[in-house]
């Protein structure tokens, strides 16, 4: 039975008819084509599909499209702004953040989730936010640079 | 993965989620349990009915006498509410312990002992606080002991078409001093053996203890024979050592892949031990 839903995806609202059973990673990826939020695991383990759900880190392989419906979404493709990269997105570049750049979406996401609620984390916060995003290549050690590089910028341009 | 088809209905209120309530239709709290089932198709309901934005359920109430948490309150908000950190600080410990911040923006602690997974942090944390269960159905209101809320594997005291609408912490001397410790299940983060202790202490003797150990056997449960080995007496190394001897007195030990009867045997005093620890 189709549900009609109306979910806010980086600042534009989309409404749309969806199966109950859809998965919100599947709408974000198949219906709005924003190919950014990954499926790695696809059982609430690896945080590669991490988006913000009014403004909270969640695992959109564990959430029902319908169930975000009236919500607003943040996916990796809302972080930069005209075209400039977020600060976040420089930190991964900036330290190499990434190598294969599969989960870098989720980390990316989760990160500026901690950042949002602990502007200026120590390294061992930084680390325990990712508890629940795995990358199998980089190694955290330039993951945790790059959040902290982003940290750095972001406060400076607040100061 | 893609569950099987079903209908989803969102209630406003606890009424109107009752009245969608009945056939095949489930509850649907954070879906941090049950949508992983439905992937796996353990579990095909024809409905799910979501309580998720029903607002009376996701409150933290500081009364008098106790605390009320509304079943639809996250981990999250747990985990930050300066009231509970107050008057029961294992709540908030247990609640940081849960999966990874994104499963604590979408769990529930409703959610998580109608579940009753035996895993699962909130049953041994509530069995120490001596909590009430409040539940709602189309027959009226009742409320739950926590003693006789967890009934065995996956098992609980709820009945068809009933809703854990709250539950009730009580403001005493032991929860305001009590922990809880947590050896994870390295991959899920689950408790391979979890435990929350509540003592209250008077001119330096043990006046009354509870303790919840999850992860140990089929349900959480109380280690009676240590509460009342540790009533009465100092709390000291030498005390807390004694008194854990029988800690899995009268349970049946769980073994998995993970952990033989023996080291979960072994794991449960280790914790027990450390519980207590931070207690003296
Ligand atoms: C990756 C991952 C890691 C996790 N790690 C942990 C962990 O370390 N420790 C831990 O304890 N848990 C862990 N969990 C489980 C998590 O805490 C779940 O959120 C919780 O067990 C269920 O809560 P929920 O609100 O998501 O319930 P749901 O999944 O929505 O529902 C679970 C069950 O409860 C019923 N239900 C829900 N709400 C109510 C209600 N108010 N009244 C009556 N019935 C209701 C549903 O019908 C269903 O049967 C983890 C989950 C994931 C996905
Ligand atoms: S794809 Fe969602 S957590 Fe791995
Ligand atoms: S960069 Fe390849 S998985 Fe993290």
């Amino acid at each position: 039975m189709a549900n009609k839903i109306s979910i806010t995806v980086n600042g534009k609202m989309h409404t749309a008819e969806v199966e109950a059973r859809t998965l919100l990673v599947d709408f974000i990826r198949e219906h709005l084509s924003l190919t950014g939020t990954h499926i790695g695991c696809d059982t609430s383990s690896c945080g590669a599909c991490t988006i913000h759900m009014d403004g909270k880190a969640i695992k959109s392989c564990t959430v029902l499209a319908v169930q975000a419906d009236g919500s607003e979404l943040t996916t990796v493709e809302g972080l930069s702004k005209n075209g400039e990269l977020h600060p976040m997105q420089e930190g991964f570049r900036e330290e190499h953040g990434l190598q294969c750049g599969f989960c870098t979406p989720g980390m990316m996401m989760a990160a500026t989730d901690l950042l949002k609620r602990n502007p200026s984390p120590s390294e061992h916060e930084i680390r325990e936010a990712l508890e629940g995003n795995f990358c199998r290549c980089t190694g955290y050690h330039n993951i945790v640079k790059s959040i902290q590089y982003a940290a750095g910028k972001m406060n400076g341009a607040t100061a | 993965m893609i569950p099987n088809t079903f209908e989803y209905k969102r209630a406003g209120s606890v009424e109107e989620a009752i009245g969608m309530l009945g056939g095949d239709a489930q509850i649907l709290g954070g879906g941090h349990s049950l949508i992983p089932a439905l992937k796996l198709r353990l579990n095909a309901p024809g409905a799910l009915v979501d309580i998720s934005k029903i607002t009376s359920l996701q409150s933290i109430n500081d009364n008098e006498k106790s605390i009320t948490v509304g079943a639809g309150v996250t981990h999250a908000a747990i985990a930050s509410d300066a009231v509970l950190a107050e008057h029961c600080p294992m709540m908030g410990q247990a609640a940081c312990e849960i999966g990874d911040i994104q499963v604590r923006n979408m769990g529930t602690i409703g959610g998580s002992i109608a579940h009753a997974d035996p895993a699962a942090d909130w049953p041994a944390v509530l069995l120490a606080t001596d909590a009430n269960v409040i539940i709602q159905s189309s027959g009226g209101k009742r409320t739950v002991d926590i003693d006789q809320f967890f009934k065995g594997f996956y098992e609980t005291a709820l009945e068809e078409g009933e809703i854990i609408t709250s539950i009730s912490i009580p403001k005493t001397a032991f929860n305001r001093h009590s922990t809880y410790v947590k050896f994870k299940q390295p991959a899920s983060r689950f408790a391979l053996v979890g435990c929350a202790a509540a003592v209250e202490m008077d001119g330096g003797i043990v006046k009354s203890a509870r303790i919840g150990l999850t992860g140990v056997a089929e349900s959480a449960y109380r280690p009676m024979s240590v509460e009342s080995a540790l009533t009465g007496k100092p709390l000291n190394a030498e005390t807390i050592d004694a008194a854990v001897q029988n800690v899995t007195e009268g349970v049946s030990v769980m073994s998995d892949h993970y952990a033989s009867e023996k080291y979960r045997t072994h794991l449960a005093h280790v914790f027990v031990k450390r519980a207590l620890k931070n207690l003296i």
